[in-house]
């Protein structure tokens, strides 16, 4: 009998551990003046330096420990007074040195953590997430395996090398052994990871993009029976390459554990290579016995030891922390926990905020951006920013505030502008979208409705307000929505006797 | 008349009054390298045509008036360690035969602004690991004292190329003494500047932490010219110190050691020492006493352990600075005829590319690297190393440079210990502790020990970038030495044109 998910966190305990690699977005590598920008023609950006050729030697970008700094100042660590780079030495044919330039025991950050907030069925969750380091080192070149059919070196019939990537500042963010998070761990850890891409993005430092592996994701997990108090083997997930993966891996793994464990199996220690298709994950290789990376202290660069008063200088400068400035949002904008969550999820807080600093009613950007560009953006399967800007949205809801438009005239507005007919103003001309409130218009309109269902009418000369609904809709309908409602039930009112 | 037996500042002097040109003297250089370089093997590759269209525009920019820098226009042998842009560099070793560097060492780019001539490149143990050129892959240099001796290593060739007068000045590396133990053994002047006071850009590394750049001449004051042509901070090389650069040639023409506490290193004198060293180095020590200095013996306790330490420092850097030869990119590559992977061509390449010394090393330090031996082996390695720059700090507080014999023996036979590793590995004991502290030192060549008539060399040591020390005290013992014997050291060398 196979244990689903839930019953394999009803017996058993897993304690995750997170490494997330990040690609810092300064404009030179780690190491070189080599530019870094993502795609170009391979082996066009390089140099002595990061092709690793004989004699050639590293010196530290400058702006890479600034951002490093930045990243565990966020992540409220320490920052080393003094610390070292380090060589992880070991074979590979993308490895210009053979060796990577990283740091060891002697990390530029330490002792941090990220309070994570999930969403749960009895209620709003806060993990803790201790961070143990944040460390700066480089980049390896990449490698593509062609024939064969794994995609792997083993098989294949030869393999070509663009060391365009090579050198490019990576920061490596490792969690220390994250323990308590029960059946919530895939949760907990998709939570940290959005909430550190969020803290990153926030800072500048990355582009943080997971499909372009500009922050990528090393997934850790071990069970322990429940209440055992032991830590059981863990396994490590990689190619984990969304958010959602990030989830689904976890949840798999924990799945595929649990299930090894309750035949008697044991968990071999490993790394495994998550399946986007399947969502399970396929054995990598063992980390059994342990690779010895001989690392040593870097000769080549002198110890990093950046001035306290620097530090305090980029303390000063760092950003609000995303998670605060949407709690404090969401207090200034009175908005459910619901609907934060569904803007969060989104990724719409910045658009919103955007929009309500362009001079938007609140409430009327949270609708309009959730609501029907969002349903636009779902259908086209784009990013509703990349339908429409800020600046138009804000437009049409200030004329929409101000009665020059409905929302049935806005959503053809929005159509327009999203159809790229111009600005709001190029589509209401041209399409002549403007609220009817030249009232003699409209009380034609209203004489028309009175005589059409006379009975109605009389009933509302009676003192039955309610009833006049059925008049002002027949008026809106004959309008083709293009009159103001209110105006309608004023007139309306009015011309029977109750205004 | 030949001008090669001119020192570097005298051809200077020759140049500037027109006496010379420089292509004369590239040539008159070239021509005695195809002379006696069959003999000695001092060069792997000679760049006539390089170096004579270096010479024509110097000659040119001379002609015109233009302001030049004191060396522009004198012919220099390189060591086969630095970088050249388009010129073939091997380090000495099988793997990179056949590489052309796409870049120059930041030596290089300094020397060719200064306007030097690069004659072309010099034989070297391979990778700079040795200490008589017996482990190049390309044969071993003869030295022109005597063809059946070494001429040190690993900058033997620099040394040879020098003392055999095919160039006037020469550029080596100094990791555990591969410049001033040569000069020592050829009778010439040979300088460790301080650690990080040239760039080691483009240098191939053997051991990051204890290499460094530095000059060879066959006077004090020619070396120094070289020292400040090539010495400054290097924003490429984060290990060069960003400080002016040491006086060197002014202290080189200063000749006044009055007041000066020379200290005596204890434990690197008496016995283990050839006597006819002893006695040379002794006799100097005289000299600089009626030049009105005094000499102190000091004590460096640590000193002993100084040279088991740095056959741990050097292979580990070494292990992980040597794994980049691999074949991919660069050099030879063997075994890829499609039926092997890539780690069994990086491997037969390797077995094939590297020599024996080489493997040793990389064996030795990827063994003291690995998980459970580091802190036993690299770990109490650097502890010693902090012990020795204790030494040298505590014995600096006393005097203002140290002085020692620069090896235990004159020049050994070809193949004499080239069986015996630690044999080969003590000629250096008395020069790896000023790698291991990192401040400069010079060997000095102060006369011929009595049982063979070779060369003796003095080594002169200052603290952290006070090279200027040295040259003071080497250039005013090289006019006492020069005074009593009525002529250079290396006047007594034997005619290599009539050697066989």
């Amino acid at each position: 009998m196979t244990l689903d998910y839930q019953a394999a966190t009803e017996k058993y305990e897993p304690t995750l551990g997170l490494e997330v690699h990040v690609e810092l977005n300064t404009n030179s590598k780690m190491f070189c003046s080599c530019a870094t920008e993502f795609g170009a023609e391979p082996n066009t950006q390089t140099c002595p330096v990061c092709l690793g050729l004989p004699g050639a030697l590293p010196v530290v970008n400058g702006k890479a420990i600034e951002s490093t700094i930045l990243i565990g100042l966020a992540l409220n660590c320490s920052i080393a007074p003094y610390s070292r780079f380090a060589r992880k030495n070991y074979f590979y044919p993308d490895m210009p040195k053979n060796f990577q330039t990283s740091q060891y025991d002697e990390p530029i950050c330490v002792d941090g953590y990220l309070d994570v907030e999930i969403t749960t069925e009895e209620g709003t969750k806060v993990f803790r997430v201790e961070i143990e380091r944040v460390h700066m080192e480089e980049d390896t070149g990449k490698s593509l395996h062609v024939g064969g059919s794994t995609g792997r070196i083993h098989g294949a019939e030869y393999s070509l090398l663009d060391y365009n990537r090579a050198g490019i500042p990576l920061v490596e963010i490792v969690t220390k052994i994250i323990p308590g998070t029960g059946k919530y761990a895939p949760q907990v850890a998709r939570a940290y990871v959005t909430q550190l891409r969020d803290i990153l993005r926030s800072l500048g430092v990355s582009d943080v993009k997971m499909e372009q592996g500009s922050l990528r994701c090393d997934a850790n997990v071990s069970l322990a029976p429940i209440g055992s108090g032991k830590l059981g083997t863990r396994s490590e997930t990689k190619n984990v390459n969304s958010l959602r993966s990030v989830e689904r891996a976890l949840t798999g793994e924990i799945e595929r554990q649990a299930n090894r464990l309750e035949a008697g199996e044991r968990i071999i220690q490993e790394t495994r290579h998550f399946l986007e298709e399947s969502g399970l994950t396929r054995p990598g290789r063992s980390k059994e016995q342990a690779e010895d990376y001989r690392y040593f202290p870097e000769p080549d660069l002198v110890p990093v030891t950046p001035d306290a008063k620097w530090i305090e200088e980029l303390r000063a400068k760092l950003p609000e922390n995303p998670a605060d400035r949407r709690k404090r949002l969401q207090a200034e904008w009175g908005v459910p926990d619901s609907e934060m969550g569904s803007l969060v999820n989104a990724e719409l807080v910045d658009v919103v905020e955007e929009t309500i600093k362009l001079g938007a009613e609140p409430t009327r950007a949270r609708t309009w951006w959730l609501g029907e560009i969002s349903r636009v953006a779902n259908e086209r399967e784009v990013a509703p920013t990349s339908l429409i800007s800020t600046r138009s949205v804000a437009e049409i809801i200030s004329l929409i505030t101000s009665g020059e438009l409905t929302d049935k005239l806005a959503r053809q507005v929005v159509e327009g502008v999203i159809n790229g007919e111009g600005s709001p103003k190029d589509v209401i001309e041209k399409r002549g979208l403007k609220v009817v409130s030249d009232g003699s218009a409209l009380m034609a309109a209203i004489e028309a409705a009175i005589s059409a269902q006379p009975d109605t009418a009389e009933r509302v000369r009676g003192g039955n307000i309610p009833a006049a609904g059925a008049l002002i809709g027949a008026v809106m309908k004959a309008t083709g929505g293009a009159a103001d409602a209110a105006k309608v039930r004023e007139l309306l009112l009015k011309h029977l006797g109750q205004g | 008349m030949s001008s090669i037996h001119l020192t570097a500042a005298e051809m200077a002097s020759a140049l500037s009054k027109g006496e010379v040109s420089s292509v004369e003297l590239t040539k008159e250089h070239l021509d005695r390298i195809a002379l006696v370089d069959g003999k000695i093997n001092a060069f792997l590759y000679v760049d006539s045509e390089g170096a004579l269209t270096q010479a024509e525009a110097i000659d040119k920019k001379r002609a015109k008036g233009g302001e030049l820098s004191p060396l522009a226009g004198i012919p220099i042998a390189v060591k086969d360690i630095l970088a050249q842009k388009g010129i073939p560099t091997t380090a000495g070793s099988k793997i990179l035969e056949g590489w052309r560097p796409p870049y120059d060492a930041t030596v290089i780019s300094k020397l060719k602004a200064a306007g030097v001539v690069i004659l072309g490149k010099t034989n070297m143990d391979e990778f700079a690991m040795g200490s008589s050129t017996e482990n190049s892959a390309y044969g071993t240099t003869q030295n022109p004292w005597d063809l059946s001796r070494t001429p040190g290593g690993s900058s033997g060739g620099s040394a040879a190329a020098v003392a055999a007068f095919e160039a006037p000045l020469a550029i080596g590396t100094d990791t555990g003494g591969s410049i001033r133990q040569p000069a020592a053994l050829t009778g010439i002047v040979g300088v460790k500047p301080t650690y990080g006071g040239v760039s080691r850009y483009g240098v191939i590394a053997y051991s990051s932490s204890l290499d460094q750049v530095g000059p060879f001449g066959r006077t004090v004051l020619d070396t120094a010219l070289l020292h400040e042509a090539i010495a400054g901070h290097d924003e490429r090389d984060s290990t060069s110190i960003n400080a002016p650069v040491p006086q060197v040639v002014a202290a080189a023409k200063r000749l006044d050691v009055k007041g000066m506490k020379i200290g005596v290193i204890k434990e690197l004198s008496g016995s283990g020492f050839q006597a006819g060293v002893s006695a040379r180095i002794a006799e100097s020590l005289e000299l600089l006493v009626a030049a009105g200095a005094e000499i102190v013996e000091v004590s460096c306790p640590n000193f002993e352990y100084a040279l088991a330490a740095y056959y741990l420092i050097a292979p580990s850097e070494a292990s992980s600075n040597l794994a980049r030869f691999d074949s991919m990119r660069y050099g030879i590559r063997i075994g890829d005829d499609g039926s092997r992977g890539a780690e069994e061509v990086m491997s037969a390449t390797r077995e094939a590319g590297f020599g024996k010394e080489v493997k040793r090393r990389i064996i030795l330090g990827t063994y003291a690297l690995s998980s459970g031996y580091y802190d036993a082996y690299y770990g109490s390695a650097q502890k010693v190393r902090t012990l020795v720059k204790q030494d040298f700090e505590k014995a600096f507080a006393k005097v203002d440079v140290l002085v020692s014999p620069v090896t235990p023996t004159t020049a050994f036979k070809i193949g004499e210990k080239s069986s015996d590793p630690v044999a080969m590995y003590l000629s250096d004991i008395a020069t790896i502790p000023v790698n291991m502290a990192g401040i400069g030192g010079m060997s000095l060549p102060v006369g011929l020990a009595e049982e063979d008539g070779l060369p003796v060399g003095l080594q002169i040591m200052a603290p952290l970038m006070q090279d200027d020390r040295f040259y003071r005290v080497g250039a005013t013992l090289e006019a006492a030495l020069l005074a009593k014997w009525g002529k250079p050291i290396l006047s007594n060398a034997p005619d290599l044109a009539a050697q066989k």
